[in-house]
Parts: C-alpha cells; sequence; structure tokens
C-alpha cells in the first residue's frame, strides 16, 4: 500500500519541546516530593495486599495490627494450587477463559469505540449532535433497575451462559465512544483530513492511517479500561456453567473462606493484579515510544 | 418534477457518498440501542408503575414521584448526602485529575511513567478499598486507631465508620482516592497530544511565562478532555454507592452515608418495588443531567 503523503506530514506535527518553559531544577523537585507523597498515599493499598500476601497466619492476627511483614513466607502462595485442586475442571481452563474474554472484550471495544467515534466527531450528518446527547446521557443513567431490562434481552437473544454475556455487554459502554470522540475533536485538525482526502483515501483508511495513529495515546489509555473491566468482570446471573467461568469467579469463592484464608486471598488479590499492571506497562510505553519516535523523525 | 428527482438523486448519492461512515456507526449503535438504550427505556417506562418482580406492572401515574418527594423521609437525607458528597468530591476531583497530570507529564518519561502508575494504581485493584476498612476499622485492630492510641491522642478507639460526622469525609477521600484513575489518565493521554509547534508559536505571541502557557495553550487545547473527565466526575460522584455499602455499612448510622443509589439499590433489590426504585434512577439521571448542563455553560464560560 502506498504510504499517504499527509502521513509524511503527519509526523512532523510533534515539533521539539526545547522551546517550552520548563520548571526550575529546585521546582521540579518540590514537585517531585509533593506527588512522591501523594502517589504514596494513592498506591499504599496496593503496598498493602503485596505485604498482606507474604505474612503468616500469626502476624494476620496480631495485635496492634502491623503494617509490614516482620517474617515473610510464600506460604499463602504455595497453598494456592492445593487449594484449587479440587475443582471440577483443570484450572487451566478458567486461566484461558479470562485471558479470552479480555482479550477480545478489548480488542472488539477499541475498533467499535473508536469507528463510532470517528463518525461523531468528524463526520457531517444530520443528528450528530443529538445522538452524541444520548450517549452522554446514557452515560448518566445508570442504576440496578436497567438488570432486569437488560436480563431479558440477553436471554431473548440466547446470549446467556455464552462467552457472549462477557464480551457484548460491554461493547455498549459509552465511555469509550465519549473518550474517543473527545480526543479526536481535539487531536484531529480538519485540515489533516481535508489533505488526506485530496490525496484520494477514503474513509477506512482516512481512518486506519490517520486517525488511529493520531490517537493512539487515546485509545491505548482506553485498551487499559477496557482490559481492567474485562478482566474483573464477574456476571455471576448470566454464567452458570463451570466451563465457561473465568478467574475472578472462582477466585472469589476461595476468598469467601473467611480469617483463615485472608492471606491466600491476599495472594490471589496480587496475582490478579498483574495481567491489568502488565496491559499498563505495555500501553503506557507505547505512548512513551509515539512521542519519541515522532520526535527523531523530525 | 424535475427538480424533485434532481433533489433525489443528490440525496441518494449523499447517501452512497457516506455508506461507509453509517457502516463505521453501526455497529456500536447496534449494540448501544441493545443494551443500553432499550434498558434505559423500558427503566423508564418501569417508573410510572407498581412492579414487585412477580405480578405484571400496573400504571400508577406519578404515584412514585409523589411519594419521593412527600412520602419517603429517607429520601430527602439520602438527596442531602448526595448532593455534599457531588459538590465537594466532583470539583475537587475534576481539578486535582487535572492538575496532577499536568505536574506528572512535565517530567522525563520515566518519572511520569512511575508516577502515573502510582495515581492509577487504585483503579487497578478493583475490591482494595478493603484496606480503609482496616485503616479506619472501629476497634483498636484499626490502624488509624490503634496508631492514635499508641501516641497517647485518644484513649478510647473511635468508630470512625459509625460516626455520622466522620463518615462522609472519609467517603470522600477514598471516592477521590478510586475516581482519579481514569479522568487522570485520560488527561495525561490528552497533554501529550498537544503539539509543540503551538508552544512554539505561542512564546512567538508573547507567552511569557507557565502560567499564560497553561491559560492561552494548554488548558484551550485541553478542552475537549476536561469535558469529557468532568462528565466522568459527574457521573461518578452522584452514583456512589458500592464505596459508602462497603465501609460505613448498609443502611449506615443515622443513613449518614446513604446516597440516592444505595436508596435505590436497597428499594429493588431488598423491597422488590422495582417501579419505584425505577422512579428514583429517573430523578437521579435527571439531577445529572442538570448538573452537565450547568457545568457545560460554565466551562463555555471559562473557554471565553
Amino acid at each position: 500500500m502506498k504510504k499517504l503523503p499527509v502521513l509524511k506530514r503527519l509526523s512532523n506535527r510533534k515539533g521539539s519541546y526545547s522551546k517550552r518553559f520548563r520548571r526550575s531544577k529546585a521546582g521540579n523537585f518540590f514537585y517531585f516530593v509533593f506527588l512522591i507523597l501523594l502517589g504514596l498515599f494513592s498506591v499504599l493499598p496496593l503496598i498493602y495486599a503485596v505485604l498482606t500476601s507474604f505474612k503468616p497466619l500469626e502476624e494476620l492476627l496480631v495485635f496492634p495490627p502491623r503494617f509490614f511483614v516482620m517474617r515473610p513466607t510464600v506460604m499463602n502462595y504455595t497453598a494456592l494450587p492445593d487449594l484449587l485442586s479440587d475443582l471440577t475442571i483443570p484450572f487451566s481452563r478458567y486461566v484461558f477463559n479470562s485471558i479470552f474474554v479480555s482479550v477480545a472484550t478489548t480488542a472488539f471495544y477499541i475498533i467499535i469505540s473508536a469507528m463510532a467515534a470517528f463518525v461523531l466527531a468528524k463526520g457531517k450528518w444530520k443528528g450528530k449532535n443529538v445522538y452524541f446527547w444520548v450517549v452522554q446521557f446514557a452515560l448518566m443513567f445508570n442504576g440496578t433497575t436497567l438488570g432486569i431490562p437488560c436480563y431479558l434481552i440477553y436471554a431473548k437473544l440466547h446470549m446467556i451462559d455464552t462467552y457472549w454475556m462477557y464480551i457484548l455487554p460491554q461493547l455498549a459502554t459509552t465511555m469509550g465512544v465519549f473518550l474517543m470522540k473527545q480526543y479526536i475533536e481535539g487531536s484531529v485538525p480538519d485540515a489533516l483530513l481535508e489533505a488526506a482526502k485530496i490525496d484520494g483515501a477514503g474513509y477506512w483508511r482516512i481512518f486506519w492511517h490517520i486517525v488511529m495513529p493520531v490517537v493512539k495515546p487515546a485509545w491505548l489509555t482506553l485498551m487499559l479500561f477496557g482490559f481492567r473491566d474485562a478482566w474483573s468482570n464477574v456476571p455471576t446471573t448470566t454464567i452458570l456453567s463451570e466451563k465457561l467461568k473465568t478467574l475472578p469467579m472462582i477466585t472469589s469463592q476461595i476468598v469467601a473462606g473467611g480469617t483463615a484464608r485472608a492471606g491466600n486471598a491476599a495472594a490471589i488479590t496480587v496475582i490478579m493484579m498483574i495481567p491489568p499492571i502488565l496491559v499498563y506497562l505495555i500501553s503506557q510505553s507505547n505512548v512513551v515510544e509515539a512521542m519519541t519516535s515522532a520526535g527523531i523523525k523530525e | 418534477m424535475q427538480k424533485l428527482s434532481r433533489k433525489k438523486n443528490k440525496q441518494s448519492s449523499a447517501l452512497r457518498k457516506n455508506m461507509p461512515m453509517y457502516f463505521m456507526l453501526a455497529p456500536f449503535t447496534v449494540f448501544f440501542v441493545l443494551f443500553t438504550i432499550i434498558p434505559i427505556l423500558s427503566s423508564i417506562a418501569l417508573s410510572f408503575t407498581s412492579y414487585d418482580l412477580l405480578n405484571t406492572p400496573s400504571f400508577v401515574g406519578l404515584d412514585n414521584f409523589k411519594r419521593m418527594f412527600l412520602g419517603d423521609e429517607v429520601f430527602g437525607i439520602v438527596v442531602k448526602n448526595t448532593f455534599v458528597f457531588a459538590v465537594i468530591a466532583g470539583p475537587i476531583g475534576f481539578l486535582l485529575s487535572f492538575v496532577l497530570a499536568w505536574f506528572v507529564n512535565e517530567f522525563s518519561p520515566k518519572v511520569r511513567a512511575l508516577l502515573s502508575f502510582m495515581f492509577y494504581a487504585p483503579s487497578l485493584v478493583g475490591n482494595a478499598y478493603f484496606i480503609w476498612k482496616v485503616l479506619f476499622s472501629g476497634d483498636s485492630y484499626g490502624y488509624l486507631n490503634s496508631m492514635l492510641l499508641s501516641l497517647g491522642v485518644i484513649t478510647e478507639p473511635i468508630l470512625w465508620l459509625k460516626t455520622p460526622e466522620y463518615i462522609m469525609p472519609i467517603l470522600i477521600i477514598v471516592q477521590l482516592w478510586q475516581s482519579m484513575g481514569v479522568s487522570f489518565l485520560a488527561n495525561i493521554s490528552g497533554l501529550q497530544n498537544i503539539s509543540g509547534d503551538l508552544y512554539e508559536a505561542g512564546t512567538i505571541d508573547g507567552v511569557r511565562n507557565r502560567w499564560q502557557e497553561l491559560r492561552y495553550i494548554t488548558l484551550p487545547c485541553m478542552s475537549h478532555m476536561l469535558l469529557f473527565s468532568a462528565v466522568m466526575q459527574i457521573q461518578s460522584a452522584f452514583s456512589v454507592s458500592v464505596i459508602a455499602i462497603e465501609l460505613a455499612g448498609f443502611p449506615s448510622t443515622q443513613y449518614a452515608a446513604d446516597t440516592i443509589v444505595t436508596h435505590m439499590t436497597d428499594t429493588a433489590t431488598v423491597r422488590f418495588e422495582y417501579g419505584y426504585a425505577s422512579a428514583i434512577t429517573l430523578v437521579l439521571f435527571l439531577m445529572m443531567f442538570a448538573t452537565r448542563l450547568i457545568v457545560g455553560k460554565i466551562m463555555s464560560m471559562a473557554g471565553k
């Protein structure tokens, strides 16, 4: 496929940052200390979960309670296979289910949201504004009361107890469209699209080769949110067969074991956090990479 | 006649030209209508009925709304709580998520990644509010109590989550802590896409310092992302419920931590008054919607 001339111009869009006003060294240091302190407060529960997962039982019950672990043990982790051994179907199946539905949901979520957002942000058609307002309304309309009609619709569509149950409802989430639409409006200039049109690109090519690369930071961010939600999604009322269940559904059964299993529960919490953290690292390192590579081209 | 057919031709060619556009909008629209719009419409319809899940809904006109504003004592309390919550947590969350993103964005990529991760962490761990339960636990096992006890600040443990004066501030802090991630990262991604050329052009046009840069370049460029994070904050501040239930229990002492959503959840899932719960959902939505309009007005005024 021949490269659109406009893409070359695109890579020049991000200029150097040298002309910007910078904080002084001292100011930078001050901000850093301030932000680290706030950040530590923010990340405290995560640290706590990690520390707790290495605490032996007697330290979990110690008085007065201690934040830090005195004699760390990996018992909480090594006991997990035992706890999981009396499952009726192999553990690997849950792992597969979790990864499969999370990856599929996230991929569809990004593409479908981005396509709709592109049309809402840059298309010229009647009813565009009305559509966008409806999206915003829907974002603000949430309640337990939606559960019953939703369930009836799932049942009508024969989605109950299938993989679709994990994937399709999340695709109707309006947050993704809203985020992408705002981002495309804010960072894709009309002139760029016009130029691409003159170069002979159609809607699809404009979407895939111009809009998506420009808004990469936005969909990488959406990837985080989408994956996190899909990963922790627990549709207890609509997924019934054991072979379709995901990790959070099976682990909640272990966590239900009370104080005696508080350590195991913490270990599971920590393990379950790893995939979303990996996705975060992939996403954010790509955002940075997109930035620096654009700078090098110049 | 000729004119008309030409017009028709023009219309159909416009339709053909826009075909790919409608194709791109279609997948989202299908799911959106099926799983969001139809349930919302049925919920609105149910709000004019009496419905207990067993018998068919019966139309009761505006009875649910009359009951809400005239007969339901708890409703007044939860509306007040929700408003206190939204008025404090909403704007603070909005400003904080932008200010933090602005601060963080100017560090080198590595430091930025570290700090971003720290602020995003709470939304990574879905059920991490359990630490706040341990921290504020009412017996002397709670971290805060045991610390204050050993320091001699207090002589007996304080029931943090059972004392009306303390519940609200604690909930606001926890809510801010948890809802920060989404707006913060959206703002970070927005800041990263502001073209460097703009800043350069700014210096030529007479931008003298970082504040002017913020005022004349950064904020205008960020207006779209700011609207997004404002709407997300409205949504999360008005519909706080899980945190309230987990930390303060349900119902909380003197309803001090009950919100419209906890009241609605209680009505629907404990008392099975679905019609009434739907009416509460509708009223909550109207409140959020009014707030959204006001915020939109304020933001467009500030933009000028």
